[in-house]
């Protein structure tokens, strides 16, 4: 039985559970308004490491086992390990694929990994490809910064347009059988790129793929907003979440309450300066799989979806005059 | 006293052209620092820059723009002894030592610390 909705969507049948969810953050993450949600809090940028990258790798390593110990879940019985980062080649995920030894998928979808690996763990487990799936992400502000604009030391000065790469990372086991929230449907995004050039304004690049698959979702599953109790995007920021707000509406879809941004969730931006807004892989990754995924479980959510959004240029191809492409991919989550 | 204000507004004045297009152009830093240099070459082969560092004293000398400056005199100064290959050997005459230093003193650092952010 086709379990495809409409063009770009997929509705679960039965819907395969997000089972298990862990998050590790770093300093100025467990500083800020959503610091208890977090499984991990780290003091320090390096955590005992000799390279940001290499605290990078540790930090996802130990979200993959905290999501395992937690609901008792042996590295034997998952059939698949997808992760993603943005570093180049993806090596924090390929370096912890192998110090997990699991069959591994690498993805890069820049910030929209999150979605990218629940959707696709989603698709492998209700396709009957595998019983239990490890997804993960992971980014570090040191690392993120250093490698797509510039590394501190260079004592660059930020426009308030800028966002904070959020320095952690998540993992969530999704199984065919488990603890709910489950993942209900998926919506997988088209590329959408609108020629913004500015590396220091990803929300504005962003916002038009989230309006997108926004639409495209709510089109195929025959849905308004209000179909759930909150709607998420994962790092639009301040500038980013307000185009957003535009172009949906200009199409008819009005999200007022019921719509934040995780960028503008993680951080307490009269006290931390974090100008527009936090970003990174890990940002909808832990404030989904930290703070929301608490918040299911206590009952205060029972419908949300969540949009991560991702910015797929390179320091080359801006540097060559190419613009920014943009891509978000959307997950239903229900309890 | 008269020179400590015209350093202070001369020198200024480089840093608020800097900021302004900072804010309100899409410029990157690599940009605006070079313009700023290629700016004080200019001047200095105008032979403005000069007349400008004796009015302001270190309101114009230290700003990047005279780093251009010095890199158009020496070659000029090289040139009017050698010919044309002194364009190529003068261009460092008069920057080599910030150009040296800024190398060693970068290495020292990187020798001794670590990044913390």
């Amino acid at each position: 039985m086709s379990q495809k909705a409409g063009r770009q969507s997929v509705l679960f049948d039965p819907p395969p559970y997000l089972t298990s969810a862990a998050t590790v953050v770093g300093p100025m993450e467990g500083r800020g308004p959503l610091g208890d949600d977090f499984d991990l809090v780290y003091r320090d940028l390096y955590i005992n490491q000799k390279s940001f990258e290499a605290a990078e790798r540790k930090m996802l390593q130990e979200a993959c086992s905290l999501a395992l110990e937690k609901r008792n879940i042996k590295l034997n019985d998952i059939d698949y390990f997808l992760a993603g980062d943005l570093l180049n080649q993806i090596t924090v995920s390929g370096y912890s694929a192998a110090e997990l030894g699991l069959p591994f998928f690498g993805l890069y979808g820049a910030c929209s990994t999150l979605t990218l690996a629940l959707s696709w763990g989603a698709m492998l487990v209700a396709g009957g490809f595998a019983q239990n799936v490890l997804a993960a992400t992971s980014s570090h502000n040191c690392c993120a910064e250093r490698q797509f604009r510039y590394p501190t030391e260079y004592g660059f000065q930020r426009p308030r347009q800028a966002q904070w790469t959020v320095t952690g990372a998540a993992a969530a086991v999704i199984s065919a059988a488990g603890e709910s929230p489950r993942i209900a449907a998926v919506t997988t995004g088209k590329v959408i790129d609108l020629g913004e050039k500015d590396a220091l304004n990803l929300g504005a690049a962003m916002a038009p793929a989230a309006a997108s698959t926004l639409i495209r979702h709510f089109l195929d599953l025959q849905r308004a907003p209000d179909y759930y109790d909150l709607i998420v995007t994962g790092d639009l920021g301040q500038i980013g979440s307000g185009i957003l707000r535009k172009l949906l509406a200009r199409s008819g879809y009005f999200m007022e309450e019921n719509y934040n941004d995780c960028g503008l969730m993680i951080y307490n931006p009269e006290l931390q300066q974090v100008e527009a807004g936090g970003s990174g892989c890990a940002c909808s990754g832990v404030v989904v799989l930290g703070h929301l995924y608490r918040r299911m479980k206590a009952g205060e959510l029972n419908r949300v979806l969540v949009v991560s959004t991702g910015a797929l240029h390179s320091p080359t191809t801006l540097g060559q005059g190419d613009s920014i492409p943009g891509v978000a991919h959307a997950v239903a989550l229900e309890i | 006293m008269g020179s400590y204000l015209t350093a202070f507004l001369v020198g200024g004045l480089f840093c608020l052209i800097g900021q302004l297009l900072f804010d309100l152009t899409p410029f990157t830093p690599g940009h605006i620092l070079s313009g700023f240099v290629v700016a004080g070459g200019i001047l200095g082969g105008l032979g403005l820059y000069d007349k400008l560092i004796q009015f302001a004293g270190a309101g114009a000398s230290l700003p990047i723009s005279s780093f251009g400056n010095a890199l158009v005199k020496g070659a000029i100064s090289e040139a009017s002894r050698h010919g044309v290959i002194g364009i190529l050997t003068g261009m460092f005459e008069l920057t080599s030592t910030g150009i040296t230093a800024a190398i060693i003193f970068a290495f020292l650092t990187a020798l001794i610390f670590n990044p913390k952010g």
